[in-house]
C-alpha cells in the first residue's frame, strides 16, 4: 500500500524506474533492429520474378531436334489411349522427351465446370493415358494441373481429370492462389504477370489443349490459348488484345511436347459449351513441338481458315507454321 | 487463475470473502485447497463436461471449417462419368448444430407453419432438457464453451465482486423478454431469432468474420516468409499454407460487412472479462428457451443447508448465476449444469439429483407480468413496420438477389435463419450477409454481390446446407432447366452501354460472353464494323459488341463478375425476371398450347 503522498503508478506491481525502463527501451531497440535488419536482408521481392533483359522472355522445355522424327503428327482413331501411344512412337517415343528423375508438368484445359461429353475440357482419359507414359518412361513425379476459370474445386471434379490423373499416378495440384508469383514475360503487351508457379518450375512442359470455338479469336481456341491457364491477376484485361497476348503467352512458353485433343471437339458455344449438341466427334489427335502448325490443323477441324486467326498470322514464320509443308508433317490418319 | 487438479477455483484470499466471518467458512476454504471437493462424483462430473466441451466446440469448428466443397481424389474413387455425375456434394452433414437447434425449430415452424425435414431432430435437445434442464449450455453450446473458457481466462473481477456479480440478478430476465418478442414476431411470420440464436450467431460470426480474418492474417504472414531468397522458408511457407487451406479456407473469402459480425462477436465475448458468461445469463434467447423447457425438469438440485458454512466457493465458480449456495432456492432456469458447484464444495452441501426436494428448487423465469407485455407488444410490431416501409413491397432494391432455390421474399423472412450456411459454403464467395438490401428485417440474409463472385451453373451447394429450408434443396436439373424442369434464374443482366468497352470505347472484349454458361448463350454479340476517326487517317476495325436475351439470361452474375470494368461493371444482374417471385417479372410469357 502506498503511504501518503507517495505517487502510485496505475500498473500492477512493481513501479518501473528509470534504469529499467532504459534497458527494456534498449531490448527493444535492438531486438526491434535486428528483426528489421533480418528483413531487409531476407527480403527479395525480386525473388522468382525470373528476368531476361533484351528480347522477350522464353521458358524453354524442348528438347534437340531431331530430323528423323516429324515435328508434328496426326492420327485418327477413337481410343485415347492406343492413339496417343502411336502418336508418340512416331514421334520417337516419349523416352525422347521425358528423361527418368524428370519432375514433368501437364497442362490439360480444366477451365470450365463442365462433364467431358461437353468438351469443354481436355479428355480425362488422354491426360490419364499421358501420365502414365511419363512415369513409365521415369519421371521421377508428374504434375497435372490448371488454373480453371470456374471453381476449380468442381471444374477438377467434373472433368474427370483430378481423380483420372490420380489413378494414373500423378500429383494433382489445385490452383490455390499462393502458388501464383509475379514474373516478367517481358512480351509485347505481357510484361509483369502473376504466373501460376506449378507449370513453370519443371523440367518437362507437356501442353494438353482440347480443340474448341471461341468467339474472339474467330472462332478458335487450342493449343496457343491453353496457355492462358499459366496466368492469374486481371486476366479479363487480356481480351482487349487476345491475338498479342495469346502470341507473347506462346512465345513465352516453349513446351516439350504438346497434344491437341480433337476426339469430341465443341463447334459453337465456345469455350465452355454446357450442351451436348454443341460438340461434334472428330477422332483427331494431333502431337507435336510446333504449336502454331498445331492450331492451323485445330483451325482445319473446326472448318476455319487458319490466315484469318489473328494470333496464327502474327505467330506465323516466328513461332511456328501456319503452312504445314513448311515444317516435317506426318498425317497417320 | 487458481483452479487445481481438482477442477476447483480456490482463489487466493477467498477466506476475506466468506459469507459470514466464521471460522468454520474459513476452515472450509482451507479444506477446500487441501483436499478439494468431498463429492467424488462432482469432481469427476466437472471433467467429464470439459472434455464433452471440448468435444463439442471441436465438432463444430470441424464442420464449419469443412462447410467448403473440396474434391478430394484417391485411391478407388470413381472418375467423373461422360455426364459428369461428379456427385458434388458435402459428405458431412454440417448444419446439425442448426438443425438440433429448439429455437430454429421453434420458429420456424410458428412462422411459416411447417417444420422443415431435418428440423425433427431438434426434439433430440428439446425432449431431454425438459426431463434434465439446460445442459446443452453447460455441456454442448459451441458459444457457451467459448463463454467458459474466456471467463475462466484472467477475468478481471475476483473475489467479492465475482461473488456479488454471481448471485442472481434482475438483468438476467431480459432473455426472456427477447424471446418472447422473437417467438411473438415469429407468430406475425417474420423470424428474427438468428440475430441473437448463440449457434446461428456462432457460425455467422466464426464462418464469415473469423475464419476469414485469420486466413488473412496466415495467408499474409506465409506470403512474407515466402518472399524471402531462402528455399527453406520458401518450402516452410509452400507447407504452411497447405495446412492454412487445410484448417482455415482454401482461398481467401471476403463477406460483407463481416467487420460488424466480427466485432458484434469479439465484443459479446469480452464481456466475460466483467461478468461470468453474461451473454449466457442476460441475453441468449435458446438459453431462455431451455429454461423455459426446464422448468419440469425431474433432475436438480439438493441442498444439505444445514452443512453450508457459507464459504462460497460455489458462488465463486458459478456459471448461470443459478444460486448454488446453502439457504437460498436453486434456480433451475438458470442452471447450465456445469457441476462446478458440486465439484468445489468442501463441505457436502450440493448435489444433484433426480427428484430432487422441491424446497431447494426454484422454477420459472421470474418475468414480470408488464415487461412481458412490452416484449409482446415489441415483438407485434417488428413486422407491420418493417413491411410499412417502402423497401419491401415497393421501390424494393433492385440488388436484393437470392441464393438459386430461394422460396419467394415473405416465405423467404418467414424461414432464413440469418446463419450464414450458405455463405460459408458458396464456391465463388457469390452469397454475403445482407446489409439492408432487404429491410432491416432481412439483416444477415444471404445477398448475391456479382462482382465477387457468380453463380456456378452447376452448383446446388448453398441449398444443400440450408437447415430452414429458405433455400429449397435443388438438383443440378433445376439450374439447367433440363429434363422437364423449369429452369431456377436469380435475375437479369444489363448492359451499360457508356462503360461496355467494345458499346463505348470501340475496344474488343467480350468476357461476359465467354463466360455466359447458357446454351445457346444468353450473351450473343453482333459484328459491327467501326471507323475509328480518332487515329489519323483513320482505321476500320472489327469490333463484336454484346447483347442480352433476356428470356436465356438466368442471373447468374458470371457476366457481371468477369467483366474488366472493375469498379461499375459494364454489366450487372438485378432480380427482375427472378424465378421466384410471380410479381417480379420483366418479360411477357406466352402460354405455350396457344
Amino acid at each position: 500500500m502506498a503511504k501518503a503522498g507517495e505517487i502510485t503508478s496505475p500498473y500492477k506491481g512493481d513501479d518501473i524506474n528509470r534504469r529499467d525502463f532504459m534497458k527494456v527501451a534498449a531490448g527493444g531497440l535492438v531486438a526491434g533492429g535486428a528483426f528489421t535488419a533480418g528483413g531487409v536482408a531476407l527480403y527479395d521481392r525480386e525473388n522468382r520474378i525470373v528476368t531476361q533483359k533484351g528480347k522477350g522472355m522464353v521458358r524453354d522445355y524442348r528438347v534437340p531436334d531431331d530430323p528423323k522424327y516429324p515435328e508434328v503428327v496426326q492420327l485418327q482413331g477413337s481410343d485415347p489411349v492406343q492413339t496417343l501411344t502411336r502418336a508418340l512412337e512416331a514421334m520417337g517415343g516419349i523416352r525422347r522427351f521425358v528423361e527418368p528423375g524428370d519432375r514433368v508438368a501437364i497442362k490439360p484445359n480444366i477451365g470450365w465446370d463442365r462433364a467431358p461429353k461437353h468438351a469443354a475440357n481436355t479428355n480425362p482419359v488422354l491426360v490419364a493415358a499421358m501420365v502414365e507414359l511419363c512415369l513409365k518412361a521415369g519421371a521421377e513425379e508428374v504434375v497435372v494441373t490448371d488454373a480453371s476459370c470456374n471453381d476449380a474445386n468442381r471444374a477438377y471434379n467434373r472433368s474427370g481429370i483430378g481423380q483420372a490423373a490420380y489413378n494414373a499416378g500423378a500429383r494433382v495440384l489445385l490452383p490455390r492462389k499462393d502458388r501464383f508469383r509475379e514474373m516478367v514475360l517481358a512480351g509485347r503487351m505481357l510484361d509483369k504477370w502473376p504466373v501460376y508457379t506449378p507449370l513453370v518450375f519443371a523440367d518437362k512442359i507437356i501442353n494438353m489443349a482440347i480443340c474448341k470455338h471461341h468467339n474472339l479469336t474467330n472462332g478458335l481456341t487450342a493449343v496457343m490459348k491453353n496457355w492462358y491457364g499459366i496466368l492469374g491477376g486481371q486476366r479479363n484485361l487480356l481480351h482487349q488484345d487476345i491475338h498479342t497476348s495469346i502470341y507473347d503467352l506462346t512465345n513465352f512458353m516453349r513446351p516439350t511436347l504438346a497434344v491437341l485433343d480433337a476426339f469430341r471437339v465443341l463447334t459453337r458455344n465456345g469455350p465452355q459449351g454446357g450442351s451436348f449438341s454443341d460438340t461434334a466427334i472428330k477422332n483427331v489427335l494431333v502431337v507435336g513441338t510446333d504449336q502454331v502448325a498445331m492450331d492451323s490443323i485445330a483451325a482445319d477441324i473446326l472448318g476455319l481458315d487458319p490466315r484469318t486467326v489473328g494470333y496464327l498470322t502474327m505467330s506465323d514464320g516466328d513461332l511456328g507454321q501456319i503452312d504445314l509443308k513448311k515444317i516435317r508433317f506426318k498425317n497417320l490418319s | 487463475m487458481a483452479i487445481n487438479w481438482k477442477g476447483i477455483y480456490v482463489p487466493k484470499g477467498a477466506e476475506q470473502h466468506v459469507a459470514a466471518d466464521t471460522p468454520a467458512a474459513k476452515d472450509s476454504i482451507r479444506k477446500a485447497r487441501e483436499f478439494g471437493a468431498t463429492s467424488t462424483k462432482g469432481r469427476v462430473l466437472v471433467w467429464v463436461r470439459l472434455v464433452s466441451q471440448a468435444f463439442f466446440l471441436f465438432l463444430f469448428l470441424y464442420l464449419l471449417v469443412n462447410t467448403e466443397y473440396v474434391p478430394e481424389f484417391g485411391d478407388g474413387m470413381a472418375v467423373a462419368g461422360e455426364n459428369g455425375d461428379a456427385g458434388i456434394s458435402l459428405d458431412q452433414p454440417v448444419n446439425i448444430f442448426l438443425s438440433i437447434d429448439p429455437l430454429v425449430g421453434l420458429s420456424t415452424a410458428i412462422a411459416a407453419h411447417s417444420l422443415f425435414k431435418g428440423l425433427v431432430w431438434c426434439l433430440l435437445l428439446a425432449i431431454p432438457t425438459i426431463l434434465i434442464g439446460r445442459f446443452f449450455c453447460g455441456w454442448i453450446c459451441p458459444f457457451g464453451t467459448l463463454h467458459h473458457w474466456i471467463s475462466g481466462f484472467m477475468p478481471s473481477i475476483k473475489g467479492g465482486k465475482r461473488i456479488k456479480r454471481n448471485r442472481l440478478q434482475p438483468y438476467m430476465r431480459l432473455k426472456f423478454y427477447i424471446l418472447v418478442g422473437f417467438l411473438v414476431a415469429a407468430l406475425f411470420t417474420t423470424v428474427q431469432i438468428g440475430l441473437l440464436d448463440p449457434i446461428c450467431l456462432m457460425v455467422r460470426s466464426v464462418g464469415l468474420a473469423i475464419i476469414p480474418a485469420l486466413n488473412y492474417a496466415a495467408t499474409e504472414g506465409l506470403n512474407l516468409l515466402a518472399l524471402t531468397n531462402i528455399e527453406i522458408f520458401q518450402r516452410a511457407a509452400d507447407g504452411g499454407h497447405t495446412v492454412r487451406a487445410a484448417v482455415l479456407t482454401q482461398d481467401q473469402a471476403v463477406y460483407n460487412g463481416a467487420w460488424f459480425i466480427g466485432v458484434m462477436f469479439i465484443g459479446l465475448l469480452l464481456m466475460n472479462r466483467y461478468i461470468t458468461r453474461l451473454w449466457c445469463r442476460m441475453l441468449c434467447p435458446l438459453g431462455a428457451l431451455l429454461g423455459v423447457f426446464s422448468r419440469f425438469s425431474i433432475f436438480g438440485m439438493r441442498k444439505d443447508h444445514e452443512k453450508c458454512t457459507g464459504c462460497n466457493l460455489c458462488l465463486l465458480n458459478c456459471q448461470g448465476a443459478a444460486e448454488p449456495q446453502g439457504g437460498v432456492e436453486w434456480h433451475a432456469a438458470e442452471c447450465h449444469l456445469c457441476f462446478n458447484c458440486e465439484g468445489a464444495c468442501p463441505e457436502d452441501v450440493i448435489h444433484f439429483k433426480f427428484f430432487p426436494r422441491r424446497s431447494d428448487v426454484a422454477v420459472g423465469t421470474e418475468m414480470e407480468r408488464r415487461t412481458f407485455l412490452m416484449a409482446t407488444g415489441a415483438g407485434a410490431v417488428m413486422l407491420p413496420l418493417s413491411r410499412a416501409s417502402s423497401g419491401f413491397w415497393e421501390n424494393s432494391n433492385p440488388k436484393l438477389i437470392r441464393p438459386p432455390g430461394s422460396v419467394k421474399e415473405d416465405d423467404f423472412l418467414e424461414r432464413c435463419i440469418k446463419c450464414g450456411e450458405c455463405m460459408k459454403v458458396c464456391p465463388t464467395n457469390f452469397l454475403h450477409p445482407a446489409a439492408f438490401e432487404a429491410g432491416l428485417e432481412g439483416l444477415w440474409t444471404p445477398v448475391a454481390i456479382a462482382r465477387v463472385g457468380y453463380c456456378e451453373h452447376s452448383c446446388t451447394l448453398c441449398g444443400s446446407v440450408c437447415p430452414t429450408g429458405a433455400i429449397q434443396p435443388i438438383v443440378e436439373d433445376q439450374k439447367y432447366g433440363k429434363n422437364g424442369h423449369e429452369v431456377i434464374k436469380l435475375g437479369t443482366a444489363f448492359y451499360n452501354r457508356g462503360r461496355c468497352l467494345p458499346w463505348a470505347m470501340d475496344v474488343p472484349c467480350i468476357v461476359c460472353e465467354e463466360w455466359c454458361p447458357t446454351s445457346p448463350k444468353a450473351i450473343w454479340v453482333e459484328e459491327v464494323e467501326v471507323h475509328k476517326e480518332r487515329e489519323e487517317g483513320g482505321e476500320v476495325i472489327k469490333l463484336q459488341r454484346p447483347h442480352v436475351d433476356p428470356e436465356r439470361c438466368i442471373g447468374c452474375g458470371a457476366c457481371e463478375y468477369s467483366c474488366p470494368v472493375k469498379d461499375d461493371p459494364a454489366v450487372y444482374i438485378t432480380n427482375i425476371g427472378e424465378s421466384r417471385e410471380p410479381d417480379n417479372q420483366l418479360l411477357l410469357k406466352v402460354i405455350p398450347q396457344y
